[in-house]
């Protein structure tokens, strides 16, 4: 069951690096914000996906990471986007 | 045994979303596989892990954790799509 649960972390991080191509192709600044929630919402699935693993439970830090790239969204929506 | 259906289930969801968020042509499609593929692939994984452990607190925490994320990710999808209809005219 372990090997199952790090096949998919490595999976995981596959699939994020691939999500970096449209951090490069993006034309406007908005589709990298975009790509960045993404960022967001896979590192919360690795996190659960690791504390499965390590027996110790840290879903409150999910949580955390959550937050912030919402307020990071947020913030760039109001204040600096043109 | 349940538990790694339900995880391949939203690794394949997440695959999609990503494979999606490349090959759209505009920004307000690309803004669907980040609200809707994402999201369901986290849920489902988040069933798995439920599964995994058996217990009623985790299972409310990591619930909870779902439905932020579910209503952040709403709420952004709309306001993005506004600013930039709002810049095009």
């Amino acid at each position: 069951m372990n090997d199952f649960f790090i096949f998919s972390i490595v999976f995981l991080i596959i699939l994020l690096l691939i999500g970096f191509i449209r951090i490069f192709l993006g034309p406007t600044a908005i589709d990298r914000v975009l790509a960045l929630q993404l960022f967001g919402t896979i590192s919360v699935a690795i996190i659960i996906l690791l504390s499965t693993i390590m027996g110790e439970s840290f879903f409150i830090v999910a949580l955390v990471f959550a937050l912030l790239s919402a307020i990071t969204s947020i913030a760039f929506i109001k204040r600096v986007w043109v | 045994m349940i538990e790694v259906v339900f995880i391949s289930i939203g690794l394949f969801f997440f695959f999609a979303g990503i494979v999606g968020l490349i090959r759209f042509p505009d920004l307000y499609t690309r803004i669907h596989t980040i609200t809707k593929a994402d999201n369901i692939g986290l849920g489902f994984i988040i069933v798995g892990v439920i599964i995994h452990f058996g217990s009623l607190s985790i299972a409310i925490e990591l619930l909870l954790i779902w439905i932020v994320v579910m209503f952040a990710s709403a709420s952004l999808g709309y306001m993005i799509a506004n600013r930039a209809l709002k810049d095009e005219q």
